[in-house]
């Protein structure tokens, strides 16, 4: 399926044409990087285009709630041992971004594609991927993304008539609900910390029985799969039994799991594990990500999470007390615009760490600080906050709209 | 209620506890032992018999199927009515709350009965989703400053004559009527629509159910500067024009 055997119609390519040049002109009048809008106008001349460019390409889908960007690029990084790869890889995870990206991609044998949860099956019908990554499903703005059960059935609608390899998490039963209507299905023990989302059964209702690492339901024998695949510690194993120590420099747990999921869908292609995670280990940051940078003569980590799940696996992550945190929370359009998810949050996770506070919502945080019993300190901006922390690296943990603006306050 | 030990009872989590609405019981929780109180918190899964002997009880909202399975087992169950035959504080929200009316429109767009501890009926929106702030009075009887909160529902909830509105509308759209009423209340089981959380948005409306389950009519002050900060500004922001 590789290789440029299929050349564009003169349609595509006018298509193509027209939305780098309107791709052009957005950023020419400021208005960011253009591909999403390059990539509207390009459908809109030509609505089969992301079909097309994708049968040029092994195309590599890749979703999740969390961990769908920074698991993109490891594939990436893993894949390009194979040959080159396009990608999505600032985050335009829907279609008109996406059909921007392959755009760009003419000499590429891969395209390793990010996908929005909600996008998923009906990208997966229009580029024919030769594999799927499904990592995690939790709530996340259910103000405007309606309900994590209905996601996954949609995903299961989806995925029930595809040719793909599916790589998907054992350890989230809503995952495994969504991919088991799959023909062909790679499991991943990849773990999840957060659990809330899949107490109830995804297929008859009944109550989730979860001892340990395992879950089944106690009245339809909806169970965990067997996985060929796990992380383990600091270490994947494949499905030889040979353990393949890992050594991002990502942090954290949640790294590690993207990174197993990484290692068997590069195996999907022949990459072998070794090969796969050297690889992975040159990736730094992430569109910002994890980043460490220099503001105000302090360092600063910049940590990006969205929702309860994700500010769980960053909980765990960051440097233990007296390290300062800097929280800061919107809720825009992009956030969602209820900030009742803050409750969800276990906050006391953070006692002992000197707490600062900021964002459009940093009331809606400083109630919810003040009923978990921690001190904290309200601030303006990150200025004030940066000024205010005690020494030692800082670690600021920001949802999506915060973030962006920390990275723009941090020159970042 | 015994000595000055407080029974908090978190129903179902598995099933109901999808928008945040834990906090109604964290803040319930933390105003209670600002005063002194023990709290004994029980957190009851949808497999386990609901006590029949706590003091207040919270129930939160959730999915479409989850409220379907949550009536069918506390109907099954009857033990939050008969802690309410005893006397319990009930304070509902969304999903939560139409399970307590006679009934409600289930994720089959059946009717499926509720609990009768409400004297309401919900049935299904045809038009848009209800998303966004809401303010509100509420009703004067309670005595108590404005109401604040996020919604985000389907259903429509009619009151029959034995509910009271818990507040009057300013701004949203609450019971989804048309006539201005949110939620809906009687002597000791209450229900919005409203998250948020509410109490957190509200902190007057947990020390209410923290007087009804202590009977009392006052409770000691607590420092409440974050909580009016926060009130303070979503009252703004709701009348303020984006």
């Amino acid at each position: 399926m590789a290789g440029n055997t299929d050349p564009l119609s003169p349609r595509a390519k006018l298509a193509v044409t027209a939305g780098k040049a309107a791709a052009a002109v957005s950023r020419a009048a400021g208005r960011g990087s253009g591909s999403v809008i390059g990539g509207r106008v390009a459908l809109k001349l030509d609505p089969d285009l992301l079909g097309r460019l994708a049968t040029h390409l092994d195309v590599v889908l890749v979703s999740a709630t969390n961990g769908k960007t920074t698991t993109t690029r490891l594939i990436a990084e893993a894949l390009g041992a194979a040959g080159p790869v396009v990608s999505n890889a600032l985050g335009a995870n829907m279609p008109a971004g996406i059909t921007s990206a392959l755009a760009g991609g003419s000499d590429a044998k891969f395209g390793i594609i990010e996908v929005d949860e909600k996008y998923l099956a009906g990208v997966a019908r229009d580029v024919t991927p030769k594999a799927i990554a499904l990592l995690n499903l939790s709530r996340d703005q259910l103000d405007r993304a309606g309900e994590t059960r209905m996601l996954a059935e949609r995903w299961r609608e989806g995925l029930s008539g595809s040719k793909a390899v599916v790589i998907a998490n054992a350890d989230d039963p809503l995952v495994v609900w969504a991919a088991s209507s799959s023909p062909n299905v790679v499991w991943v023990a990849a773990g999840q910390e957060w659990k809330d989302d899949a107490w109830s059964c995804p297929s008859c209702g009944g109550v989730m029985q979860r001892p340990g690492d395992d879950w089944f339901c106690g009245e339809c024998g909806f169970r965990r799969p067997t996985a060929s695949w796990a992380l383990n510690g600091d270490h994947v194993l494949d499905p030889h039994g040979s353990a393949w120590p890992i050594h991002l420099q990502l942090p954290g747990r949640a790294n590690k799991a993207n990174a197993a999921t990484s290692a068997a869908v590069a195996a999907v292609f022949g990459v072998p594990p070794q090969v796969a995670l050297e690889r992975m280990y040159q990736v730094q940051a992430v569109a910002g990500r994890y980043d460490v940078v220099q503001f105000m003569g302090r360092d600063l980590r910049l940590l990006l999470a969205k929702n309860p799940a994700g500010w769980l696996e960053t909980f765990s992550l960051i440097d233990p007390p007296p390290t300062p945190v800097i929280l800061s929370v919107n809720a825009r359009g992009a956030d969602g615009t209820d900030t009742s998810w803050l409750w969800d949050v276990d906050y006391t996770r953070l006692a002992g760490h000197p707490i600062f506070v900021i964002g459009d919502r940093r009331l809606d945080l400083a109630v919810r600080l003040e009923v978990a019993g921690l001190d904290f300190r309200v601030c303006e901006t990150a200025d004030e906050a940066v000024q205010l922390a005690p020494p030692g690296r800082i670690e600021a943990i920001a949802n999506y709209t915060a973030f962006q603006d920390l990275r723009r306050r941090v020159g970042n | 209620m015994s000595d000055n030990s407080l029974r908090v009872i978190w129903v179902y989590p598995d099933l109901l506890s999808t928008y945040g609405d834990q906090g109604n019981v964290l803040v319930v929780e933390r105003r209670a032992r600002q005063r002194g109180l023990q709290v004994e918190r029980y957190d009851v899964r949808s497999d386990q018999a609901v006590p029949t002997s706590g003091d207040i009880y919270l129930i939160g909202g959730g999915e479409d199927r989850p409220q379907r399975l949550a009536a069918e087992r506390l109907r099954r169950d009857g033990g939050l009515n008969h802690a309410v035959s005893n006397g319990a504080i009930v304070f509902s929200v969304c999903a939560g709350y139409q399970i307590l009316g006679h009934e409600f429109v289930n994720d089959l767009g059946q009717r499926e009965p509720g609990l009768g501890l409400l004297d309401v009926v919900s049935t299904r929106g045809e038009g848009a989703r209800c998303v966004g702030d809401v303010l509100g009075d509420i009703d004067q009887p309670l005595g108590l400053p404005q109401l604040t909160g996020f919604e985000n529902h389907q259903g429509i909830t009619h009151l029959g004559p034995t509910a009271r509105p818990f507040a009057r509308i300013r701004l949203g759209q609450g019971n989804g009527t048309g006539d201005g009423t949110e939620g809906a209340y009687n002597d000791t089981v209450f229900g919005t629509y409203m998250h948020g959380p509410v109490l957190a948005r509200n902190p007057q409306i947990a020390d209410l159910l923290l007087k009804l389950a202590l009977d009392v009519n006052a409770l000691p002050p607590t420092d409440d500067r974050w909580y009016e900060e926060l009130r303070a500004e979503r009252i703004t922001a709701a009348t303020t024009p984006a």
